[in-house]
């Protein structure tokens, strides 16, 4: 049934897994992952809520371009999960609508 | 006399960047490599020192061969810097960057940038549901968590690396419902006057295809000639159907996973920040930065080599970072001409050879028009929701260019600073006002051109 089911593992090149919680629940990952990847793996198909129209949003691009898997990572807001990469015992929630990032950090402050 | 740290800094350790790093090195350079991703490689051989996946056979031969390049770097003197980010350069070469929650200034003698490219952003209806991915993101899934897509699975769009992703997830041994082929049909003929180019580079030829047969000995359907691609939610929110054309009949297939791709564009993040002129490239309707045969910029000193110099590959990417590496390492008196164009004679014909091929895979798969000028209810710019009808509105109105409709729409103010909306809102811009895409131009990127912790900011202030 679509929308049901989710991203499934293939056979790893190692052994090692590593704990981290997503939305409070504790998740096997695997090293490799970002926090973005984990999020998948734990069948959350969405990341973040729009900050416009609250729509659901999902990791699109994976590589630091959309800001669309901004995630709340160990309690920081707005951090993008796909360019983090897990780590043992970390804390990912998703990300709950407005301010998705600071403006002057978006438009750009003199650096 | 001199306040500089090291001879050159290279941006990227990507095949490009790599190759570089490993022949200036090589040459005596002082050169620091720095590059925001956890391991090297760059996009192609992302994850090349530690692949997720057991079975070698689903990425295939071409990803492991990144394996040398990274290699290499082990083996040399230079100083690589991975989980580094740059966010700031200025005229006179120095680089602000940040990495493990700390900023730092480096000033260098000479710059590289070989940021390589990003997919090109493809607005279609429902392109924002969740479900709804790139293809380069499921391969990346792949490359470093050996995670595949929840199913069904449906691709669409056109080009060399719809096929190869496919083509992995297959051999990953994952369903795939449809190969939605978006490449309009008299694409085939336009692209026929650069075959003598293509046929400079059979290899590659041959590489496409095999995937083509590949994909067709596993029966994937592979429908051609798509128009009209829709995702529609389902009652939870996310992806539930993906709908399009074919000729005269409309067709609906449900979906759990939609994988997108209409090519790659250049990263033009940085080259843009620091207003290096940009040519609007036709055929692969993209800016790139303008360079010389070295890959050196309008901005004297800096160079841009790789994907992110204009699209051609990763070969190409690898050729052209040596040969960067080995101008400037003529432009710093430590090889002569003469040495510099002897050491450059393999790298050159590679770049050539690469190069020729380009014209006709481009015509080939240039996006069709609905991508690049979506209808007027598709959302162009995904932070601030700007429909592509509203951007049509300000031009109408007389707003010139993406610049000031910034200030009318917020188009390009989010989070992705137009990384995701540019190239559509200046091509809109231009279609409406019926000017060529150069007259409407493109944002004006600030630095920081990634996100910064308040901690870095204080730093960089110090
Ligand atoms: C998602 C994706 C997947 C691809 N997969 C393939 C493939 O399987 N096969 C194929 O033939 N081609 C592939 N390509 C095409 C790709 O462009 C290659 O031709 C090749 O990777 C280009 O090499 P490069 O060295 O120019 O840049 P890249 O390989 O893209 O490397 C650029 C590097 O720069 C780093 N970077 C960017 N900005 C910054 C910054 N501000 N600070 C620090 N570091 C930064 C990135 O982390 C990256 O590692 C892919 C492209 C994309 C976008
Ligand atoms: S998924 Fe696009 S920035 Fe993270």
């Amino acid at each position: 049934m679509p929308g049901a089911s989710k991203f499934e593992r293939l056979a790893y090149a190692s052994n090692d897994w590593i704990q981290v919680t997503v939305e409070g629940q504790p998740v096997q990952v695997r090293p490799g992952d970002s926090a973005a990847a984990a999020l998948l793996a734990a069948g959350q198909p969405a990341a973040r809520t729009s900050a416009v129209s609250g729509d659901p949003r999902a990791p699109y691009c994976l590589m630091g371009i959309c800001f669309e898997c901004l995630l709340e990572i160990d309690g920081v807001p707005n951090v993008q999960g796909c360019m983090v990469q897990v780590a043992d015992g970390m804390n990912i929630r998703r990300q709950q609508g407005a301010p998705v990032l600071n403006d002057s950090l978006a438009e750009g402050v003199p650096a | 006399m001199s306040n500089h740290d090291v001879d050159l800094a290279i941006i990227g350790a990507g095949p490009a960047g790599m190759a570089a790093a490993a022949t200036a090195a090589q040459l005596g350079l002082k050169t620091v490599l720095l590059d925001e991703q956890k391991g090297p490689g760059g996009q192609i051989y992302r994850s090349i020192i530690q692949p997720a996946p057991a079975d070698e056979k689903i990425l295939g031969k071409d990803y492991y061969h990144g394996r040398s390049l990274a290699l290499a770097l082990k083996n040399s003197s230079l100083d690589y810097r991975p989980g580094t980010s740059v966010w700031a350069l200025d005229q006179d070469l120095s680089l602000s960057l940040s990495g493990n929650g700390q900023s730092q200034r480096i000033h260098p003698r000479r710059l590289l940038i070989a940021t390589g490219a990003q997919e090109r952003p493809v607005p279609f209806p429902g392109w924002t549901l969740p479900g709804v991915m790139t293809c380069g993101a499921a391969q990346i899934l792949l490359k470093s968590s050996a995670l595949v897509p929840a199913q069904p699975l449906i691709l669409a769009g056109s080009g060399p690396l719809l096929l190869l992703i496919a083509a992995q997830l297959h051999r990953a041994g994952v369903a795939i419902e449809a190969i939605l082929d978006t490449t309009p049909r008299k694409h085939y003929l336009t692209a026929l006057k650069y075959l003598p180019g293509a046929l400079r580079n059979l290899p590659l030829l041959a590489k496409g295809a095999g995937l083509l047969t590949e994909l067709r000995r596993a029966g994937i359907r592979r429908i051609t000639g798509v128009s009209e691609l829709r995702a529609l939610a389902s009652p939870d929110g996310t992806l539930g159907q993906v709908c399009f054309r074919q000729g005269k009949k409309e067709q609906t297939i449900s979906a759990a996973t939609l994988l997108v791709h209409q090519g790659v564009v250049p990263n033009v993040q940085l080259s843009r920040s620091l207003n290096l002129t940009h040519d609007w490239d036709k055929l692969q309707q993209c800016w790139r930065p303008h360079i010389d045969s070295w890959g050196e910029s309008s901005l004297p000193g800096l160079f841009v080599a790789g994907d992110g110099a204009g699209i051609a590959g990763a070969l190409a990417a690898e050729a052209f970072g040596k040969l960067a590496a080995l101008q400037i390492a003529q432009q710093l008196n430590v090889i002569s001409e003469q040495q510099r164009d002897r050491q450059s004679q393999v790298p050159r014909r590679t770049l050539d050879r690469q190069r020729a091929i380009r014209p006709f895979l481009d015509a080939l798969y240039s996006p069709a028009r609905e991508f690049l000028l979506p209808v007027d209810d598709t959302l162009v710019c995904r932070c601030e929701e700007v429909t592509a009808g509203e951007l049509r509105r300000l031009a109408r109105d007389g707003c010139p260019g993406p610049n000031q409709a910034k200030a009318f729409c917020r188009a390009g103010m989010g989070p992705c600073q137009g990384r995701m909306c540019g190239l559509t809102v200046s091509q809109l811009m231009a279609d409406e006002r019926q000017v060529p895409n150069s007259e409407v131009g493109y944002y004006q990127i600030r630095s920081p051109i990634k996100p910064l912790s308040l901690g870095e900011l204080a730093d960089s202030a110090n």
